[in-house]
């Protein structure tokens, strides 16, 4: 059995000019143990399927689906109070920005030991010596001193830490990276690309890594989703995705790249008609 | 070929903070940079957040003074510290923002974003300013009617187009663009690489372009400069840098950038599958 199973998923928001579809019946799945990855230009809807899965979608939007299912656990019709008990705990996410993620306010201690405070019921101490604990996995150099620095004290790179700290304190089962490294230097990308898939294979978590870096994709996924507009474009093991891409439009992206660059100009993408396409 | 930028040893210091009974700090910014650019050649500074590339954009776009040091442009030398800028420099010097959202005023019909350079710059009367305009949105792949919306109505792509206009419009000898590409999505960054390909054959125009993208780098540069801690750590021609890099930092760099070669790809599936079975 998949640890997420998503089937034919579709996520419209209501707007003064008419009802928008963001996602238009998606289906997708991810094992335990096993890395995939979601990549689609900006309205590709790739950030939206997965803020549906976790719930974090505003009023306006609705969320509908065949099946929407973690670990077992129907996600569809859960209440807000038993959703709020898995996510957070068995499924954590990471966002695009550490800096806007974190509260400005609280130390990152605070912050790391709240996640275990609601979610294990830790004492004082034994929360302090987990965090601790914590910061030490995802590289952070003196971590008993840095439990007590506030965001705005510490790098982009070491904030997006704290985040995964943060997103790994409870050993989820599934971890959903939502553009993790976009923000960062590329040296830095590497670092944290590096321990999110080492932290994956140590905790044996599924892990979705959403982006629109195709070298992002090369150097972490097992299988890949391929999204345009809505749309899933095409599914594959990622290196038949980059060997033998079926869909034209991965054919199309893929060319793109400035590094398979052949001729003077570039190959551009236009136009893509979804039933064409597919 | 005509030098058209010259740069000597440029130093850019910045004093910061200090109270009443003294302390505050220099921060070097940028610290003894020399290279000189033909006309129609394309420079690339690569650099993280931090090394100085933007600090130095600024200082050749005008915009800031260099501390010490010597640049030349058009073979003329330019210390706004002394002189100020004159529009015959101005004319000479244009800059592409990062971000196509923030650099356009909302409230400023395209014609008009378009004309306003001419207007302060040069004695051209309405009637050709207008007609300049119209030629240049067409030259950089927009229609003739997009003269009268406001940017909120085009996409990210398109805004950059319209800076780009803006920016040669005067028909100046050096662009200067600070990670013109990054903000845009993949196929989007394609269409623009291939635009700014196309105008600078037209124009003879040369560029200093910006970037963290080595791979956008290695498409589009003729010179490549690396920048760490405000120093220009390696430079020399686009092939000599990638085909044999020299300094650590460059080597560091070139080995955090993801690959999507699909022997990279088999090399670490490899590594993952040996993993998993020790």
């Amino acid at each position: 059995m998949p640890l997420l199973e998503v089937k034919n998923l579709t996520v419209s928001f209501d707007t003064s000019v008419g009802v928008f579809h963001a996602v238009k019946g998606i289906d997708l799945h991810v094992d335990a143990r096993e890395v995939l990855a979601i990549v689609g230009e900006s309205g590709s809807g790739k950030s939206v399927a997965m803020l549906a899965v976790m719930g974090l979608l505003p009023a306006t939007a609705t969320v509908k689906a065949d099946k929407l299912s973690f670990d077992g656990r129907d996600l569809l019709n859960i209440s807000d109070s038993d959703r709020r008990k898995i996510i957070g705990k068995d499924v954590a996410m990471i966002f695009q920005e550490p800096m806007t993620s974190l509260n400005p306010c609280f130390t990152v201690g605070f912050q790391i030991e709240e996640v275990l405070r609601f979610h294990l019921g830790m004492g004082k101490a034994q929360r302090r010596a987990r965090a601790v604990e914590l910061l030490e996995q995802v590289g952070i150099p003196n971590p008993a001193e840095r439990l007590n620095a506030y965001p705005h004290q510490m790098s982009g790179g070491q904030n997006q830490r704290v985040m995964i700290a943060m997103a790994i304190a409870c050993k989820p089962k599934l971890l959903i990276a939502d553009e993790p490294t976009t923000a960062l230097d590329v040296t830095i990308q590497k670092q944290i690309l590096d321990l999110l898939v080492r932290l994956q294979a140590e905790h044996g978590m599924g892990l979705i890594m959403i982006t629109h870096n195709i070298g992002v994709v090369a150097e972490t996924a097992d299988r890949v989703v391929v999204q345009y507009k809505g749309n899933k474009m095409e599914e594959a093991g990622v290196l038949e995705l980059f060997t033998t891409p079926k869909s034209p439009y991965t054919r199309a992206l893929l060319a793109a790249l400035p590094e398979n660059a052949t001729g003077d100009r570039l190959p551009t993408i236009t136009g893509f008609d979804f039933e064409e396409a597919r | 070929m005509a030098k058209v930028l010259e740069a000597f040893n440029i130093v850019r210091d910045y004093h910061i903070g200090g109270t009443l009974f003294g302390g505050g700090r220099t921060v070097h910014a940028v610290k003894g940079v020399s290279f000189s650019l033909e006309q129609g050649k394309t420079l690339a500074v690569v650099g993280e957040s931090g090394s100085g590339k933007s600090t130095l954009a600024r200082i050749l776009t005008l915009i800031d003074r260099q501390t010490a040091g010597e640049l030349k442009i058009d073979g003329e030398i330019v210390d706004i510290a002394k002189t100020g800028v004159t529009k015959a420099m101005r004319r000479k010097v244009q800059m592409v923002f990062q971000n196509p959202y923030g650099s356009l005023n909302p409230r400023q019909k395209i014609g008009d974003v378009l004309m306003e350079p001419l207007l302060l710059n040069t004695d051209m009367p309405a009637a050709e300013r207008r007609e300049r305009a119209l030629d240049m949105l067409v030259k950089v792949g927009l229609q003739p009617e997009h003269f009268n919306r406001y940017p909120h109505m085009f996409s990210g792509g398109q805004r950059q187009r319209i800076a780009i206009a803006r920016a040669i419009i005067l028909r100046p000898s050096l662009l200067v663009l600070d990670e013109p590409v990054s903000a845009l999505d993949l196929s989007v960054q394609a269409q623009i690489l291939n635009l700014l390909a196309d105008l600078q054959d037209e124009f003879g125009l040369t560029y200093v372009f910006i970037s963290h993208d080595l791979s956008v780098v290695k498409y589009i540069a003729d010179d490549v400069m690396v920048m760490y801690l405000g120093e220009a750590v390696e430079q020399g021609t686009r092939d000599k840098l990638f085909s044999s890099p020299e300094h650590p930092y460059t080597r560091a760099l070139f080995a955090a950038t993801p690959r999507a070669d699909v022997e990279s790809i088999k090399t670490r599936l490899a590594k993952k599958a040996a993993l998993a079975t020790t």
